[in-house]
């Protein structure tokens, strides 16, 4: 059983960082603010979820599984706030997306 | 295990570290530290499974919450000029 466990924290942990470095290369790879808005969630979502559980099934029942799972519901409701907060505020100050030259529709 | 989802951590702090100083914008930069404080609570938390002492996780609570603040704080701040105004 607990070589189960330990298998299944390794498979959580290895999708966590294949996820958090896709980010980070796509933060520093993609050309906009709006479309590194996206990079930065999939760190925020991909990389969040899955190292959270990876270290939940660690654990097993105590109280470090209630603060894990705290921190997880925490980044999972303020980060899409602070998306949305960015970027709105980027289209108020006249930033265009990449490719909308016209841009009468965004 | 854990050091190994610690290296990764550190490779993707790296990474995103070269688009704070390299931003154009300030939305960039803004953007980069949210995703840079996100990954140092992972890290923080996993230094503490890492070490075999959880009770770094409350440090980790605290810095997501400091995390959120700080950027809305920033972005207001650099939006209208002010964090609010008195009322008189």
């Amino acid at each position: 059983m607990d070589l189960v466990l330990d298998i299944t924290t390794g498979i959580c942990f290895f999708i966590g960082s294949l996820s958090i470095i896709i980010g980070a290369c796509g933060l520093i790879k993609l050309p906009d603010v709006f479309s590194r808005i996206h990079a930065a969630g999939m760190i925020d979502t991909g990389g969040t979820a899955f190292f959270v559980l990876g270290m939940i099934f660690q654990t097993g029942w105590s109280l470090i599984t209630v603060k894990l799972i705290l921190i997880g519901v925490f980044i999972f409701f303020t980060s899409p706030v602070t998306s949305h907060v960015t970027a709105n505020l980027a289209r108020k100050s006249n930033l265009m997306p990449v490719g909308k030259k016209i841009g009468k529709l965004l | 295990m854990f050091l190994a989802a610690l290296i990764a951590c550190g490779i993707s702090g790296v990474l995103i570290l070269i688009r704070i100083v390299l931003g154009k914008t300030t939305f960039d930069r803004v953007l980069a530290v949210n995703s840079l404080g996100t990954i140092i609570v992972i890290g923080i938390a996993l230094h503490g499974f890492y070490s075999d002492r959880p009770e770094f996780l409350d440090i980790a609570i605290v810095y997501a919450l400091i995390n959120f603040i700080g950027t809305v704080a920033v972005l207001k701040l650099f939006s209208t000029g002010s964090l609010g105004e008195l009322k008189k």
